[in-house]
């Protein structure tokens, strides 16, 4: 006779997948439309605003060569700052996987010392989320100093609507992290508990992979 | 006669990997390294494209910058998000919300004149 099922199993289901994975994808795909929803706002006003500041240089001289544009106007975006927020969330990624590697494998051969720490990852995980989460506080800050509310032109309302649905998700992120790391210093997460951490680290990639987008359409291309 | 329970009884093994959902292995800390590599060159790459003046004013500026940010999306997803590796009904979870989204954002920039130049 088989063992017993164990306390951690899932109830039965017609498909043989566990309803809260299956939940937590049906949230991601319903998450893509928002976030689409949020992109696509963002990309009909751009280029509407009627008032600076704006996202890029109106004006760029070294390309349109200085004649044609006389009157150049600064960009507000910081790229240089925005790479290193974007870099520190790839790494969040890479630390997150790294958590649920060493909750799945915790006790075999090969994740032992720091690579197996999952406290060590998901800690560093919660901080590296924190650290995005400062760069984007020090850019929303900067703006409304340089005169971009989200109330100043549509570049303001589109730009500060949809990163900031965006920094709401990674707040999120990291309590839920941060909660996940509790348990684990209270009573260290095993094998039987990796969905727990599957769960909270597919939720934290797609919050990646939103940003990939978002930098690329956002920022980078003018 | 097995009673009720028996119908659903797995081994831990099975549980595990039923709980999961998963068809394969999860990738190796060696690979989950590369992945990290390559996105990280990618980004770089993105970002050096921005500060070249003559690239930024080409038309392949656009369309270079939308690949290489779809091929960052894809990489995440399938290593990190283990889609690759995950059951079947997984992927058509994600990626069919993920195709309406992508056609109603497309959709929308027709609507509202952004191919048209104006």
């Amino acid at each position: 006779m088989a063992t017993a099922v164990a306390t951690h199993a899932h109830p039965p289901t017609s498909t043989g997948l566990d309803h809260r994975k299956i939940a937590i994808w049906a949230f991601i795909g319903s998450e893509c439309m928002l976030f689409a929803s949020l992109i696509s706002t963002y990309l009909i006003y751009k280029g509407r605003s009627v008032v600076g500041p704006f996202p890029h240089e109106v004006c760029d001289p070294a390309v349109l060569g200085a004649i044609k544009c006389p009157t150049k106007m600064n960009a507000i975006l910081n790229i240089p700052v925005t790479s290193m927020s974007t870099f520190v969330l790839l790494m969040s990624s890479l630390f997150m996987v790294l958590a649920l590697a060493a909750v799945e494998n915790r006790g075999k051969p090969g994740y032992e010392g720091l690579l197996g720490s999952s406290k060590f990852w998901l800690m560093a995980t919660a901080i590296a989320g924190a650290t995005f989460l400062g760069f984007q506080a020090y850019e929303f800050t900067s703006f409304v100093h340089e005169g971009l509310t989200i109330r100043t032109n549509l570049f303001g309302s589109s730009f500060f609507t949809l990163t900031g649905f965006h920094g709401a998700h990674v707040t999120a992120g990291v309590l839920w992290l941060l909660t996940l790391f509790a348990i684990d210093v209270k009573r260290g997460l095993q094998p039987k508990d990796a969905l727990l951490v599957d769960i909270s680290a597919l939720y934290w990639h797609f919050v990646d992979v939103v940003w990939i987008a978002i930098f690329t359409l956002v920022y980078l291309i003018r | 006669m097995p009673d009720h329970h028996d119908q659903f009884t797995h081994t831990n093994a099975d549980i595990d990997v039923h709980a999961m959902g998963e068809v394969h292995e999860h990738p190796t800390w060696k690979q989950y390294k590369w992945v990290a590599v390559i996105l990280t060159l990618i980004t770089i790459l993105e970002v050096w494209a921005y500060y070249l003046p003559s690239f930024v004013a080409s038309p392949a500026f656009v369309p270079i910058l939308l690949i290489m940010s779809a091929l960052k999306f894809a990489i995440v997803v399938m290593f990190y998000m283990h889609l690759k590796y995950d059951h079947k009904l997984f992927r058509a979870l994600f990626t069919g919300p993920l195709m309406i989204a992508m056609a109603t954002l497309i959709s929308l920039l027709f609507l509202f004149g952004k191919f048209m130049g104006r």
